[in-house]
């Protein structure tokens, strides 16, 4: 058969299953709910990851819990696939959708069920932006911590599936240590309450398992997530420094001396030249590396923390060091930075986006490999990165119209973050796995490890008709993958049978 | 020393996975009164205990096992920093791999978190005989699916923990507590107002009239805090620890003890019994003889669970039960990490 007639054929037996899934699905349904038109289902072609892109058999969009239901016993039945998706703002591809499986949108679910202020709990729809929740609760003195840059646009529900971060991790944690309780539904149709309104619960701890679980264990109907109350004040000091290094040892000795700063950011010369022009923060644009290091508490803590800071970041060698005098100031340091990535997109026609994680020891080492790296690929690389907690955000810079640009850039991001686990990191620090860093769990994983997370998964969806073929990879892929890439004369699973 | 440790230990596991013959897994012993009791032979934690590497910049440490809580606490108390969570001892043998198979948090968990919240890694070796590592030493770490914080409170029942590498935090330059006289409702309410506000609040516990709150921090903070709430500073003394170690006369051993969870605002519960309440509220320590169903009823209904904390008729089954379809999750992950069910069996739930 020739390789035209057997993409046809194929796509006739897609086309074929679409209409006997679509009727199915139809059947329990409003009809403006179940998508199957071409141009109707072009936005759910890909997340905030547009490299990858798939079109759903059928896209739904579900009104109610009932609703959800229905289309799981439909999946279950047709044994389809099924991705779910929030706002479609995910960075690995979680929410890519599988060409013969359904995509349920969560987009119908936006309420915010219920907030109560004593108990500092909000309950949530999976649909709910994360801002919003922060809006919210704003005239009570509350806010929800988690602060992904993506904030303004991306759901609660997308930050349970990837257990997301922000720049205020070191102090206030990620997803899984803000929420209490996620009321979930499994691919058998079980709505299962994951955690629970008081701060532990019977049993093994679900929860920590399904935070991060890139839509692979369950489907999030409802969050109850917990409110902090707002600092009384909040300060940033800016500081220059003239190499990478010395900016990279600051950061170590700040949180050496004592302090958990509520913030603490890094972004060197490329990345602060490229944000200065478009957004005017005011940062200093001789120094190699700035750091911006945020205080929030009290009037006293802050007072406090702010005083201790400034003396260690001039120990550390700091050339330049400036203290927000007010918010507005505070504001605009932190615009740059929370517009690093739109600015980097200015001075290149496309940018890619590591997510690598490392003990913050490592910090110099990584950046001086990740320099020698740009110079062998020829391509520059801005680094933006959440200092104080070791997650690296480097950029790299390409141009996609330039033939074998796209595929450089991704083996000089593959040895970044094959860079990360060799300094005793990890490839994801809070984008996920999705599809984008499956291959790189085969070096970070063994296949025992492997295995075990295959094990999980089927404990949740025996089928594995959630999100298949994202997060972890199979040991045949693996196998593959590591046929691709023998390092040092050693293949990296020399225990795997290979194909 | 390590490996050939590891080694024998996946050995053994393997064995006693084809025998079908169980293992109860254990380090100092000193929580051995926990749970619905074990069964098998001793696989003893002790022997692998050791700092495995400690950077007090990284707030990083990753220790083995059956490393003494108290050598672990007093490494870290060198460096000025702790585990925020205060595990509870319970004995001077406690090892930090059975704090962890325990999963208990001491009084400043309201305010800075669980035990599990601060686990980044763990090595564990399956009910397969397997050696595996999750997590990492890094604070930010969503790779693969988070095995380290299920392993936390799992009471052994899914894997044999044999390193943990955790977050730590500074130990706060100042601490002081406050005093004052209220009723339960209105102390449960005063602590969840206090914590709606940015104040340094580390620990709350009330019994029979008397609150007792814990401000941590700098100094200027906690004096700052100390004017906007009130009440009376004292010389704490031991309370706090003797909290943490249940060596208060609430928790005279001659009685049964019942830990009721429930969420932090619920309204008194359990009328007519000798309480303590702690965590903001969240935990409602309750000493004495009590009906097993009418207090899960009680704690359910407030959205909470309750469990069988120490003595008393276990019969009546320590843990809160499970739904069904929490159950069957339940029975399948055990049958995924240990499908032989040889890993302390029935000390959590029947598996």
């Amino acid at each position: 058969m020739s390789a035209v007639s057997e993409v046809s054929s194929n796509a006739s037996a897609i086309a074929i299953r679409r209409s006997t899934v679509a009727a199915e699905l139809a059947r329990v349904l409003a009809p403006e709910s179940v998508l199957v038109e071409r141009e109707a289902l072009m936005p759910y072609e890909c997340d905030g990851l547009s490299a990858y892109r798939a079109t759903p058999l059928v896209a739904v969009i579900p009104a109610d819990e009932q609703e959800v239901a229905a289309v799981l016993a439909v999946a279950r039945a047709t044994h389809t696939p099924v991705v779910a998706r929030g706002s479609g703002t995910g960075l690995s591809g979680g929410a890519l959708p599988h060409a013969e499986g359904i995509l349920l949108s969560l987009a119908k679910f936006k309420r915010i069920v219920a907030v109560d202020p004593l108990a500092r709990l909000a309950r949530v729809q999976p649909g709910v932006t994360n801002l919003r929740i922060s809006q919210q609760v704003a005239p009570l003195g509350l806010y929800y911590a988690p602060d992904p840059s993506s904030q303004i646009a991306c759901s609660i529900g997308g930050n349970v599936a990837e257990n997301s971060g922000g720049v205020h991790c070191l102090k206030y944690g990620l997803t899984v240590h803000n929420i209490l309780k996620v009321r979930a539904i499994t691919i058998e149709g079980d709505v299962v309450d994951i955690g629970s309104d008081a701060l532990d619960s019977a049993g093994y701890d679900l929860l920590a398992i399904v935070t991060g679980s890139e839509g692979l264990l369950a489907i999030t109907l409802e969050v109850t997530v917990r409110l902090l109350p707002k600092p009384e004040t909040a300060c940033v000091v800016m500081a220059s420094f003239a190499d990478v290094e010395s900016a990279g040892e600051a950061v170590a000795n700040v949180i050496g001396a004592g302090i958990v700063p509520a913030g603490l950011e890094m972004m060197d010369k490329l990345a602060t030249s490229a944000v200065e022009g478009f957004v005017h923060a005011g940062y200093d644009l001789e120094a190699e590396a700035i750091l911006l290091a945020e205080s929030d508490g009290t009037h006293e803590e802050v007072a406090h923390e702010i005083e201790k800071m400034i003396e260690v970041m001039r120990a550390s060698g700091a050339t330049q060091i400036r203290c927000s005098s007010n918010d507005a100031e505070r504001l605009r340091f932190w615009s740059g930075r929370k517009a690093a990535f739109p600015a980097v997109g200015r001075i290149s026609p496309d940018y890619y986006c590591i997510d690598g994680s490392i003990p913050r020891g490592a910090l110099a080492k990584v950046l001086k490999r990740t320099e020698e790296l740009s110079e062998r690929y020829g391509l520059r690389c801005a680094n933006v990165f959440h200092a104080g907690d070791g997650n690296l955000h480097p950029l790299i810079l390409y141009d996609a119209n330039i033939p074998g640009e796209l595929e450089t850039t991704e083996r000089f991001a593959s040895d970044i973050l094959e860079l990360c686990i060799e300094v005793g990191g990890t490839i994801t620090g809070e984008h996920g796995v999705g599809i984008e860093k499956i291959n790189q769990m085969c070096t970070q994983f063994r296949p025992a490890e492997l295995a075990q997370f295959h094990a999980i998964k089927a404990a949740f969806d025996p089928e594995g008709l959630l999100n298949p073929g994202k997060g972890v990879p199979t040991l045949h892929r693996c196998a593959e993958y590591g046929a691709m890439r023998v390092k040092g004369g050693a293949l990296p699973h020399p225990d795997l049978p290979r194909f | 020393m390590s490996e050939p440790f590891i080694a024998a230990l996946c050995e053994r596991i393997r064995d006693h996975a084809a025998r079908k013959a169980p293992l109860a897994v254990r380090g100092g012993g000193t929580k051995d009164f926990y749970g619905q009791g074990c069964v098998g032979e001793v696989l003893d934690m002790k022997p692998y205990a050791g700092i495995v590497a400690y950077e007090p910049k990284e707030l990083v440490v990753t220790v083995r096992a059956g490393t003494r809580l108290v050598e672990l606490e007093s490494a870290l108390a060198a460096e000025r920093q702790m585990l925020a969570f205060e595990p509870p001892h319970f004995g001077e043998g406690a090892t930090i791999g059975g704090a962890v198979a325990a999963g208990l948090s001491g009084p400043r968990r309201a305010y800075v978190g669980s035990l599990r919240d601060f686990v980044l890694g763990t090595r564990v070796v399956n009910g397969k005989g397997e050696d595996l590592a999750f997590g990492g030493r890094v604070i930010k770490n969503v790779a693969g699916y988070d095995v380290s914080r299920l392993m936390a409170g799992a009471l052994g029942t899914l894997g044999v923990i044999t390193e943990i590498s955790f977050k730590v935090l500074p130990r706060p330059a100042h601490e002081t507590t406050l005093f004052f006289e209220l009723d339960e409702a209105r102390a449960t309410e005063q602590v969840n107002r206090w914590a709606g506000q940015p104040l340094p609040l580390s620990a709350t516990a009330w019994e029979a009239g008397k609150l007792r709150a814990r401000l941590s921090g700098a100094a200027s903070a906690v004096a700052a805090a100390k004017v906007r709430m009130g009440g009376e500073e004292i010389d704490a003394g031991s309370y706090w620890g003797d909290l943490r170690e249940q060596r208060l006369g609430f928790f005279a051993p001659s009685h049964a003890l019942w830990r009721l969870s429930v969420p932090q605002t619920a309204e008194p519960m359990a009328a007519g019994h000798a309480q303590l309440v702690e965590w903001g509220g969240g935990v409602r320590w309750i000493s004495g003889d009590a009906d097993a169903a009418s207090l899960r009823a009680e704690a359910a209904r407030a959205g909470g669970h309750a469990t069988l904390f120490r003595g008393g008729d276990k019969s009546v089954g320590v843990f809160h039960p499970l739904e069904p379809a929490v159950m069957k999750i339940h029975r399948r992950l055990k049958d995924a990490f240990d499908p032989a069910g040889i890993l302390n069996p029935g000390r959590m739930y029947a598996f």
